[in-house]
C-alpha cells in the first residue's frame, strides 16, 4: 500500500497559505446538495459540524451523549497554546512549531504541526469572537501562562476550566448552526459501522440509543472526530463513555491505524484507591509551576508512610528526595509529561512511594506558600509576621492560582493539600495514535476524514501540554474547511447518496446479528468486568515501560480474554430499549481487538520515544533511546484478524534536527 | 485504612417513558473512599451478577464537568454536598446503616426516560433559540482587539461555568429554568462581543423556556443553593432586566 501524504511542496512557512489558495473548492450553490456526516462533538467535531454547516454544506452531526455539550474535551483544564507572542517573550509559530515536534519526540509530520502553529493564531480570535471568557489582566488584555515543556508563556486559559470554556463556545455555535438548520443534531446515537460504497466511505449505521432501533445514514462524506482511545487501559482519566468503536469500526472496514501504542500518561493524577475505582482523576499540569515532586530517601520512611504511621510532613527536608530537580535541573519539576512520569514509577518500582499500595509521590507546595506567603508580605508591608503568618498569606496566594483544584483533591481524598502534600501517581490520559490520515486530513478510505485526537497526526510520540484543545480545534475550525473541499469539488455531480443499498443493507444486518450475538451469549461474568481484567493487562505489559517478552505475553493474554469475552458474558436487557450494558459490550469487544494491536505495535518499535518506552532501549544513565535511523516512521496498520499487516510512512525532516531530546 | 459501610439503596425504578415507575430497595456494601457512582457501579455488578436489570443512570466524566450525571438524593438534587455534582460525592458522607433515598430529577419539562434518567433536551433548544454570538469560522478580529476588564471578563466566566445538568430545575418547586437561562443570558450579555445581540437574545431564549413548560421564578432561591457551580441568583436579575429592556424598550444597565 502506497501511503500518500500529500504534503504540499515548497517552503515549510508557505505551504499551507499557498495550497489553501490553490485547491479545489466546491461553490455555494452544489455546497447545499452536498451531505456531510460529522461523528462526535467535542471541540474537533463541533467545531467542524459548525463550521461546515456555516459554509453550507447539508449536515448530519453525531453524538452518543444526551446533548452536544458534554463530550470530554470538556474536562480539559489547563489551557490552550497559540504563538500570539502577547507576552513578548520570543514566541512565534516557528517556535511553537518546533517545541511540538521536540515534545512529540521527532516523530510527527513537520507540515501537519506546522499548519497546527499557524492555526493556533486564528484560534484565540475566534474564541474571543465567540465569547469564551478567557483570564485577562487588569488592562483588559488576555492574559498567559507557562506549561511543561516550553520556556515561552504561550497559554490562554479560563481559569481551571479551559476544555469547559472552549467546548460551550463551539456547543454555541453548532447550536445556532442547528437553529439554522444547516446542522441535523442526532442526540443518543452511537455511530456502530462504517458503510462504504465504491471504495469511498457513504455513510454510518447508527444506533438509536433510547430505542435500540438501527439507522442507516447516507452521505457524500464521513468525518471521524470521536476521540481517543485511553479507556482500554479501562482505569484512565478519559471519561466512562469515551471509546474507540467508530474509529475502530472504520479501521475494520479498511482504514489504517497508526502508532496504535503512542499512549500519553501524565503524570499528575489521583492515585487508584481501590478495585471499586472507575476511573481517575487528572490535576492540571500547571500545579507543577509551583508543587515539588519528592518521595522519601529512606525505604523505611516510605514504608512507615504506607502503613500509615507516619505522615509526609513529618519528613525533614534532607530526607526528601525531589527527584525531578536532582535528574532534570535544567527543567526541574517541568519536564516534559513523559519524563515525569517515568521517574515517578522509578522511584515507587525502588520502594518510595508513599500511599498504602506503594504507587504514589508525592507533589508539595510548602515552599510556594512560603515564596508566596513572603511576596504577599512585602506588597502589604508586613514585616513582623510569624512563619505561620507567611504560611496563611501564602495559602491565601496558592489558593487564588489553583483553588478549584485543591477543592476538587480533598473532595475526592478527603485531605486537605494545604496542610499535607498531594498524593499523585501518572495514569493514562491520552492518546497520540490514532486513525492514518494525509495532509487533508482525510485517511486511506476516499471521503473518510478524522480529526483530534481520533487521528494520528500532531503529536508525534509524546503530546505537549495545551496542545490538545489548539488541534481539536484547528482541525475543526480552520483545516477540515478547506481540505474537505479536495474530495468534495470531485462529488458536485454524485446525486444523494441513498442509503437502501446493498452496502447499507449488509452493514445494518452485520450490526444488527453482533448486537444479537452479544446478547445471546448469556455468559456468567459483566462487561465491566472483562474490561477490568483487560485493562490489567494493558497497564502491566503496554503501560509506562514495555518490553518484548512482556509484550509477546500480553497479546496473547488479550487473544484468550478475547475469546472467553465472546463464551461468557453476561448482558442484561434487550436490543429494543435504552441499555447501557449494551452499549459498554459493543466498545469493549472493540477494545479487546484494538488492545492486541497496541501490543503487536509496542513490539514492533524496539525504541523509546515520547510515551513509548522499551526496556532495551535506554541509555547509559537510564534515559529513553531514539533510534531514528530504524524507526523514523509512522506504522499505519491494516486490521486482520489473525495478523495485522505493518505499513511504514518514512518521516521527512527538512526543517529540524533530530536531536537527543535532553531536559537536563 | 478505609472502612467499609452497609448501605440500603432506596431507588427509583421505571422501565420507561410510557410506564409508572416504583421504588426499589438494595443492600449495598460500600466503602468511605468511594464516589457515590461508584456505590452505584457495586450495586450494579451485583444486580448483573445476578442476572437482573442494573439500574440506569447518566454520568461520564466523574469530575464534575460534563453535566451529565443528576440523581435527586435524599431530596437534594445531587446530594447533601454544596457546590458538588453526585460523581464528586464521596461515600465518607453518609453513615453506616443507612438508607438513602436515590429518585430522578421531578420536572415537567425532564420527562423519564428510564429508572433514573430524564431527557433534558429542553436546555440545548433554549440554547438553540439564541445561546451563542453569531460568529463564523475566520470572522474574528484580532484577541486583543476589544479589552475586557478583568472583573467584567471574571463575572461572565462565573456565569459561563453553568454545567447544563439541571440541578436548578429539579432543585424548584415550580420546575423553573430561569437560572440556566439567565446564566447564558449573563455570560453572554455581560461581553462586548455579545451585547450586539443581546436583546434579541433574551427575548428568543425566554420565549423558548416558555414554550418547552418551564415554570415561573418566584425567587425561593432554590436553585442557587442546589447548582453544583454556585450560579448566583443576580443572573436572573440580570436577565430579568435584559428581558424588559428588550420588550419594552430602553438604556440596558
Amino acid at each position: 500500500m502506497n501511503l500518500n501524504s500529500k504534503i504540499p511542496a515548497g517552503p515549510l512557512a508557505d505551504k499551507w497559505t499557498k495550497y489553501k489558495s490553490t485547491m479545489p473548492i466546491v461553490a455555494p450553490n452544489n455546497k447545499r446538495k452536498l451531505e456531510i456526516i460529522v461523528v462526535g462533538t467535542g471541540l474537533a467535531g463541533a467545531a467542524a459540524a459548525s463550521s461546515l454547516g456555516e459554509l453550507g454544506y447539508a449536515v448530519k452531526c453525531f453524538t452518543f451523549h444526551d446533548s452536544p455539550r458534554r463530550a470530554h474535551s470538556i474536562a480539559a483544564q489547563g489551557g490552550i497554546n497559540a504563538a500570539k507572542n502577547y507576552a513578548n517573550d520570543g514566541d512565534s509559530i516557528y517556535r511553537l512549531f518546533y517545541d511540538t515536534i521536540k515534545g512529540g519526540d521527532y516523530r510527527a509530520r513537520e507540515a501537519n504541526v506546522h499548519r497546527l502553529a499557524e492555526c493556533s493564531v486564528e484560534i484565540i480570535d475566534q474564541c474571543v469572537a465567540q465569547g469564551v471568557p478567557f483570564a485577562r489582566e487588569y488592562g483588559g488584555l488576555l492574559e498567559n501562562r507557562s506549561f511543561g515543556g516550553v520556556q515561552v508563556s504561550r497559554t490562554f486559559y479560563a481559569r481551571g476550566q479551559t476544555g469547559q470554556q472552549l467546548l460551550i463556545g463551539a456547543y454555541q455555535s453548532l447550536s445556532r448552526q442547528i437553529a439554522l438548520g444547516t446542522v441535523q443534531m442526532y442526540n443518543r446515537h452511537e455511530m456502530l459501522d462504517l458503510v462504504k460504497v465504491d471504495g469511498k466511505a457513504r455513510g454510518i449505521i447508527a444506533r438509536n440509543l433510547l430505542t435500540g432501533e438501527l439507522e442507516r445514514h447516507a452521505a457524500h462524506a464521513v468525518v471521524l472526530a470521536t476521540g481517543g482511545y485511553g479507556n482500554v487501559f479501562y482505569l484512565s482519566t478519559n471519561a466512562m463513555m469515551c471509546n474507540v468503536t467508530a474509529a475502530w469500526k472504520s479501521v475494520k472496514k479498511g482504514a489504517l491505524m497508526a502508532n496504535p501504542c503512542f499512549t500519553q500518561i501524565h503524570p499528575t493524577c489521583i492515585p487508584v484507591s481501590g478495585e471499586y475505582q472507575s476511573k481517575l482523576t487528572l490535576m492540571s499540569e500547571s500545579l507543577r509551576n509551583d508543587g515539588r515532586v519528592w518521595v522519601p530517601k529512606k525505604k523505611e520512611d516510605a514504608q512507615a508512610i504506607q502503613q500509615g504511621k507516619l505522615k509526609g510532613v513529618q519528613i525533614k527536608e534532607e530526607d526528601r528526595d525531589y527527584f525531578l530537580e536532582r535528574r532534570y535541573p535544567a527543567f526541574g519539576n517541568l519536564v516534559p509529561r513523559d519524563v515525569a512520569s517515568r521517574a515517578a514509577k522509578v522511584e515507587c518500582d525502588k520502594g518510595h512511594g508513599v500511599s498504602p499500595t506503594g504507587l504514589a509521590v508525592f507533589l508539595d507546595f510548602s515552599a510556594s506558600m512560603v515564596r508566596y506567603g513572603k511576596i504577599e508580605a512585602n506588597k502589604k508591608g508586613l514585616t513582623d509576621l510569624t512563619d505561620t503568618q507567611i504560611v496563611a498569606l501564602g495559602e491565601e496566594a496558592v489558593s487564588a492560582k489553583y483553588g478549584n483544584l485543591f477543592e476538587m483533591y480533598e473532595k475526592i481524598t478527603g485531605e486537605n493539600p494545604y496542610k499535607e502534600p498531594m498524593k499523585i501517581y501518572p495514569a493514562v490520559h491520552y492518546t497520540m495514535g490514532g486513525v492514518w490520515v494525509d495532509y487533508n486530513l482525510e485517511t486511506n478510505i476516499p471521503g473518510l476524514f478524522a480529526l483530534g485526537e481520533c487521528n494520528f497526526s500532531d503529536h508525534g510520540a509524546n503530546r505537549l501540554g495545551a496542545s490538545a484543545l489548539m488541534q481539536g480545534l484547528a482541525d475543526g475550525y480552520f483545516v477540515i474547511p478547506y481540505t474537505i473541499g479536495t474530495f468534495l469539488a470531485n462529488e458536485i455531480s454524485t446525486p444523494k447518496v441513498k442509503n437502501d443499498s446493498p452496502e447499507f443493507m449488509a452493514a445494518e444486518k452485520a450490526t444488527k446479528d453482533l448486537i444479537d450475538k452479544l446478547l445471546n451469549i448469556k455468559g456468567n461474568h459483566s462487561v465491566e468486568s472483562f474490561h477490568r481484567r483487560l485493562g490489567k493487562i494493558m497497564w502491566e505489559y503496554c503501560g509506562m515501560a514495555r518490553n518484548a517478552e512482556g509484550l509477546t505475553k500480553g497479546r496473547q493474554m488479550i487473544r484468550a480474554l478475547r475469546d472467553e469475552f465472546y463464551k461468557d458474558v453476561y448482558v442484561p436487557g434487550n436490543n429494543d430499549e435504552y441499555n447501557p450494558e449494551l452499549e459498554k459490550a459493543l466498545r469493549v469487544a472493540d477494545f479487546m481487538e484494538l488492545g492486541e494491536l497496541m501490543m503487536m505495535d509496542a513490539f514492533n518499535r524496539n525504541e523509546s520515544c515520547g510515551g513509548h518506552f522499551r526496556e532495551e532501549s535506554v541509555s547509559e544513565d537510564g534515559e529513553a533511546q531514539r533510534k531514528d535511523s530504524e524507526f523514523a516512521y509512522v506504522a499505519a496498520w491494516e486490521w486482520d484478524h489473525t495478523e495485522p499487516v505493518l505499513h511504514k510512512e518514512p518521516l521527512v525532516f527538512e526543517n529540524v534536527e533530530l536531536k537527543t531530546r535532553s531536559y537536563k | 485504612m478505609s472502612e467499609d459501610i452497609k448501605l440500603n439503596i432506596k431507588v427509583w425504578r421505571q422501565k420507561n417513558n410510557k410506564s409508572a415507575g416504583g421504588f426499589e430497595t438494595y443492600p449495598v456494601n460500600a466503602n468511605e473512599h468511594m464516589s457515590f457512582l461508584e456505590m452505584l457501579d457495586v450495586l450494579n455488578e451485583d444486580l448483573v451478577n445476578q442476572k437482573k436489570e442494573p439500574v440506569a443512570f447518566e454520568h461520564d466524566c466523574r469530575e464534575g464537568i460534563c453535566g451529565t450525571c443528576s440523581l435527586v438524593i435524599n431530596g437534594q438534587p445531587h446530594g447533601p454536598n454544596a457546590g458538588t455534582t453526585t460523581c464528586q460525592l464521596h461515600m465518607r458522607h453518609f453513615k453506616n446503616g443507612e438508607t438513602i433515598v436515590v429518585e430522578p430529577y421531578r420536572a415537567k419539562a425532564f420527562p423519564v426516560l428510564k429508572d433514573l434518567v430524564v431527557d433534558r433536551s429542553a436546555f440545548d433548544r433554549i440554547i438553540q433559540a439564541g445561546g451563542y454570538i453569531s460568529v463564523n469560522a475566520g470572522q474574528a478580529p484580532d484577541g486583543n482587539a476589544i479589552p475586557i476588564g478583568k472583573n467584567k471578563a471574571g463575572k461572565s466566566f462565573e456565569s459561563a461555568a453553568c454545567i447544563g445538568c439541571g440541578a436548578c430545575v429539579a432543585a424548584c418547586p415550580n420546575g423553573s429554568a430561569m437560572l440556566f437561562t439567565s446564566a447564558k443570558v449573563t455570560h453572554l450579555g455581560l461581553l462586548p462581543q455579545g451585547e450586539v445581540e443581546a436583546e434579541r437574545r433574551t427575548e428568543a431564549m425566554v420565549a423558548q423556556m416558555d414554550k418547552e413548560g418551564f415554570g415561573m421564578c418566584s425567587n425561593i432561591g432554590a436553585c442557587e443553593a442546589e447548582c453544583p457551580k454556585e450560579i448566583k441568583l443576580d443572573n436572573i436579575a440580570f436577565m430579568n432586566r435584559s428581558y424588559f429592556k428588550a420588550v419594552f424598550g430602553g438604556e440596558l444597565e
